[in-house]
């Protein structure tokens, strides 16, 4: 009816004379102009987001039953799984996507590295998504000391007692962090407020953050090619279709329901993971006087933890504790600067040379071993093959330098290619 | 190169820590149903009499465990619960307190809610419960295969009756890895062996003294089996309902992945010309 | 991309389509966010029905107020035969006498608003702000009332209820004292905070 759309456009105009709403959808959705050759790799962004509205709505609900004391925490989360009306399932998504949101950062991530998403002008989104990497990395920290189980306490218990790594300050430091002599219920308490209400503010800043420098330069593409350089007489991108309706509709909303039919496939049928997404020590609670068999963090910080491990010998008169902390921290810190050790003139693996396509996937078969190591005891044996991998990881980037100047590359196309 | 091997060795016994290790026995296999209701409801009854005493069901009810396994609420309070002030909605608490327990058995024995799931599956209590064996350097009497130097006394040994370690006449291993039989008579060719030899022979290195426990050997075995299921169902009463809704939403996922992807294909159709 | 080819029909039916089943999927995913909400088994058991046995109740004696029923103070009074005849006296004097007002079941919707006569149970609370009023049995004249005969009296703010817990009129109090919803079982246990057959 003509009078009701007249008068919604009514509407619309009083609210956007007072707030810019249709002219942010615009830019950002309906005339946010997207490379047109996006292929499956470019859909974990969206997906990451769709796991951070469960992690946020599932963690707020969690926490109306959860008790944050050394006393009752424990016991709080059997409550939830027993006593409270579908409480199982609320606990099973948020564990589920904690697992799941890593697994697409990861492959978000390799996407970066595989298309050249982290080179000039689009450093910047690298480095808010490195930030967003690192708190996230954080909250799952955070987040498993919650449980209270044996596995949540011993594993919190190594990963702080690492600062005392740091010369001078580390045991105090490492005190500071726990706020009490040992792992306890005030280190709980506090690390419960910080995974509940302040990494995930931050995190919400960054992603809004991370996306806004992405529509600013405008998103990369599987070749690597700018499609701002070939406009129409319009002045929109040739090679470019908008984000909404192509992108959200077309792409988006069946692959959101292919993820969400696997990610229940996980909830309900192996919510455990076979122990490796609830590890099987965390089914007892906390007991500062018994260790578990075999201390192990969670499936997505292993390669570091096997890094960190790797390193068995002192050097310099600091023991190998320190160079394990220093391998494990500069392993992140130097993804961070990846923009700038990237010396290709392309941006693609499809283009670059074989050295870059060889070294990037020997890093990728290292990072899964070293995974896997971090998941087992240390041998004599284990500890040789994590010491080369990581020589490998590292070498990928302090290399790169090198061989991406000095490698063949192909020629890059002008258009896009389907 | 010493002192490498020195920080990885003791970087594995720090991992290991210090607490009673499992002796390696190979388990048994048993396969749970917790919709078997009949053996969750006998299982139930046997850890009524034998176990609750000791260890504590603490973060499950009374009323969820009665509608789970099909008994009514005045049935459950009346034959498996034998304090009168408890109530339906009560937990399964016990009575023992952690310091009697600790000076009574060593330690205090541990509330066994989530046990099966602490041991990966009802396959630990299942050979657990059917490995303990006489053993007179214990304080109380017994030994266990799987828990070496457990401080639990045998719960069920009038049930099973008491076992020993014994040694047995198996038959030899021939160099095919069969056993070696006399090619006169057909007969086994034996040797004596004793315990963990026996153990990687494939054999129990128990025997049953026979008259010992009031069940044969069979009953026991479906009492203990009942006994694992039902604390396996204890681990995570959801499960009950978990795979069965989980099938609803694949099936629905599945009919709305139709319509969307119909939905997508209308756009995708529109900018791939 | 240009309007050729689009066929409108089709894509809005899909998009129709798509939004129907979607939303039948929303709704799904809010049962369990919803239903969360719900009194867990912690609080149905916290609040389920109390037993109480009366066996030893004297006539004229009360039980009260504990055991409480979800957190609020029950009275349970084994009235006499005089108490009895006292109802029907000075019903004039009530304000609510044939309990139109809902504040107790329906079998307790009679003169001693109860489901036998010589057995009252109520909530123990004034209906004016929540205090706990004082059983005063004794038919004697009483300096809040010269003409008392018998009920409850409460010490806030001088409320007074008759021994079927009907309210006085003039009193800050608006309605009768509460019945709640009870049963018994057998002859001398009452099961207060459930109906009979309910669950």
């Amino acid at each position: 009816m003509a009078s009701m759309e007249q008068q919604l456009k009514g509407i619309m105009r009083w609210v956007d004379d007072r707030l810019p709403v249709t002219e942010t959808y615009e830019k950002h959705m309906s005339k946010y102009y997207a490379p047109k050759n996006f292929n499956i790799w470019y859909i974990f962004g969206v997906l990451s987001f769709v796991v951070l509205v469960n992690q946020l709505l599932t963690g707020i609900w969690l926490t109306m039953n959860y008790v944050p004391t050394g006393e009752g925490a424990f016991k709080s989360i059997e409550y939830i799984m027993r006593d409270v009306e579908y409480g199982w399932l609320l606990r099973y998504m948020h564990s589920t996507g904690a697992s799941a949101f890593f697994v697409v950062v990861y492959l978000h991530m390799f996407r970066g590295l595989m298309y050249g998403s982290y080179k000039k002008p689009r450093e910047l989104i690298w480095v808010f998504g490195m930030l967003i990497y690192l708190a996230l990395m954080a909250e799952g920290f955070f987040g498993y000391l919650l449980p209270w189980g044996n596995m949540s306490y011993w594993g919190a218990q190594v990963i702080v007692s690492l600062a005392s790594a740091i010369p001078v300050v580390g045991d105090s430091l490492a005190v500071w962090v726990r706020g009490d002599f040992n792992m306890s219920g005030i280190t709980l308490n506090r690390f419960f407020a910080l995974h509940v209400v302040a990494v995930p503010i931050v995190l919400l800043v960054l992603v809004v953050l991370h996306i806004l420098a992405l529509h600013e330069v405008g998103s990369n593409n599987p070749d690597g090619v700018d499609i701002k350089k070939h406009l129409d007489e319009d002045g929109k991108p040739l090679d470019g279709i908008p984000f909404h309706p192509f992108y959200t509709i077309g792409h988006d909303v069946p692959a959101i329901v292919m993820f969400l039919i696997v990610f229940s496939a996980v909830m309900f049928f192996f919510p455990d993971g076979g122990g490796y997404l609830l590890e099987h020590p965390n089914y007892e609670p906390a007991d500062s006087l018994k260790t578990p068999d075999l201390i192990a963090p969670v499936w997505y910080y292993t390669p570091y933890y096997s890094m960190l491990r790797a390193a068995t010998f002192p050097l310099f008169g600091m023991p190998a504790k320190f160079w394990g902390l220093v391998v494990m921290a500069g392993a992140i810190a130097i993804l961070f600067v990846l923009p700038w050790l990237d010396k290709s003139p392309v941006k693609s693996m499809r283009y670059k040379g074989l050295p870059s396509k060889l070294f990037l996937g020997v890093f990728v078969i290292c990072f899964f071993i070293l995974g896997y190591l971090g998941t087992v005891h240390p041998t004599p044996g284990r500890t040789i093959v994590a010491q080369i991998c990581t020589a490998i990881y590292f070498a990928y980037f302090v290399l790169m330098p090198w061989y991406t100047s000095v490698e063949k590359t192909k020629p890059v196309p002008d258009r896009v290619t389907m | 190169m010493f002192r490498t091997i020195a920080l990885t060795l003791c970087s594995i016994a720090f991992a290991m820590g210090v607490q009673a290790s499992d002796a390696g026995y190979p388990l048994d296999h048993m396969e749970p149903d917790i919709h078997d209701q009949a053996s969750l409801q006998s299982g139930m009854q046997t850890y009524m009499n034998y176990c609750v005493g000791c260890h504590s069901l603490e973060y499950q009810r009374y009323k969820r465990t009665a509608t789970d396994l099909g008994i009514p609420d005045s049935l459950m309070l009346e034959h498996l619960v034998f304090d009168p002030e408890t109530k339906i909605g009560d937990l399964i608490e016990n009575t023992m307190s952690e310091e009697n327990a600790k000076s009574w058995f060593g330690a205090a024995p541990p509330d066994l809610t989530l046990h099966s799931n602490l041991k990966g599956g009802p396959d630990w209590l299942y050979t657990y419960l059917r490995t303990f064996y006489a053993d007179s350097s214990r304080p109380l009497g017994v030994n266990n295969l799987l828990f070496e130097n457990v401080g639990m006394p045998h719960a069920l040994v009038e049930l099973q009756g008491m076992q020993q370690k014994v040694c047995k006449q198996v038959p030899r291993l021939a160099a095919n890895g069969g056993d070696m039989r006399d090619p006169l008579n057909n007969e086994f060719i034996t040797e004596e062996l004793c315990g963990n030899d026996l153990v990687e022979r494939g054999y129990s290195p128990l025997e049953l003294v026979e008259g010992t426990g009031s069940l044969s050997s069979e009953e026991y075995d479906q009492v203990v089996y009942d006994l694992a299921n039902f604390l396996y169902y204890m681990g995570e009463p959801a499960r009950l309902d978990r795979t069965r809704i989980g099938w609803y939403v694949l099936l629905f996922l599945a009919f709305f992945y139709v319509f969307a992807w119909l939905l997508g294909r209308e756009y995708h159709k529109e900018f791939h010309k | 991309m240009s309007d050729e080819g689009i066929d409108s029909k089709r894509r809005n039916f899909l998009i129709g389509a798509t939004s129907v089943v979607g939303s039948v999927g929303v709704v799904g995913v809010a049962i369990p966010f919803v239903g969360s909400w719900n009194p867990s088994a912690r609080a149905l058991a916290a609040g389920a029905p109390i037993k109480v046995d009366i066996s030893k109740l004297e006539p004229g004696d009360i039980v009260g107020p504990i055991p409480a029923w979800r957190d609020k103070p029950i009275f349970v009074v084994k009235r006499t035969d005089a108490m009895l005849a006292a109802l029907n006296d000075k019903k004039s004097r009530l304000a609510d006498p044939d309990s139109l007002e809902e504040q107790q079941p329906t079998y307790a919707r009679n003169d001693s608003r109860s489901l036998r006569p010589d057995v009252l149970v109520l909530v123990g609370i004034c209906t004016h702000l929540g205090c706990s009023p004082k059983f005063k049995p004794e038919v004697i004249p009483q300096d809040f009332d010269s003409e008392w005969m018998g009920g409850f009296y409460c010490p806030c703010h001088g409320s007074k209820f008759d021994m079927a817990g009907r309210v006085y009129s003039g009193v800050p109090a608006p309605s009768n004292m509460e019945v709640p919803p009870y049963y018994y079982e057998g002859d001398s246990v009452l099961v207060i905070g459930v109906d009979k057959g309910a669950v």
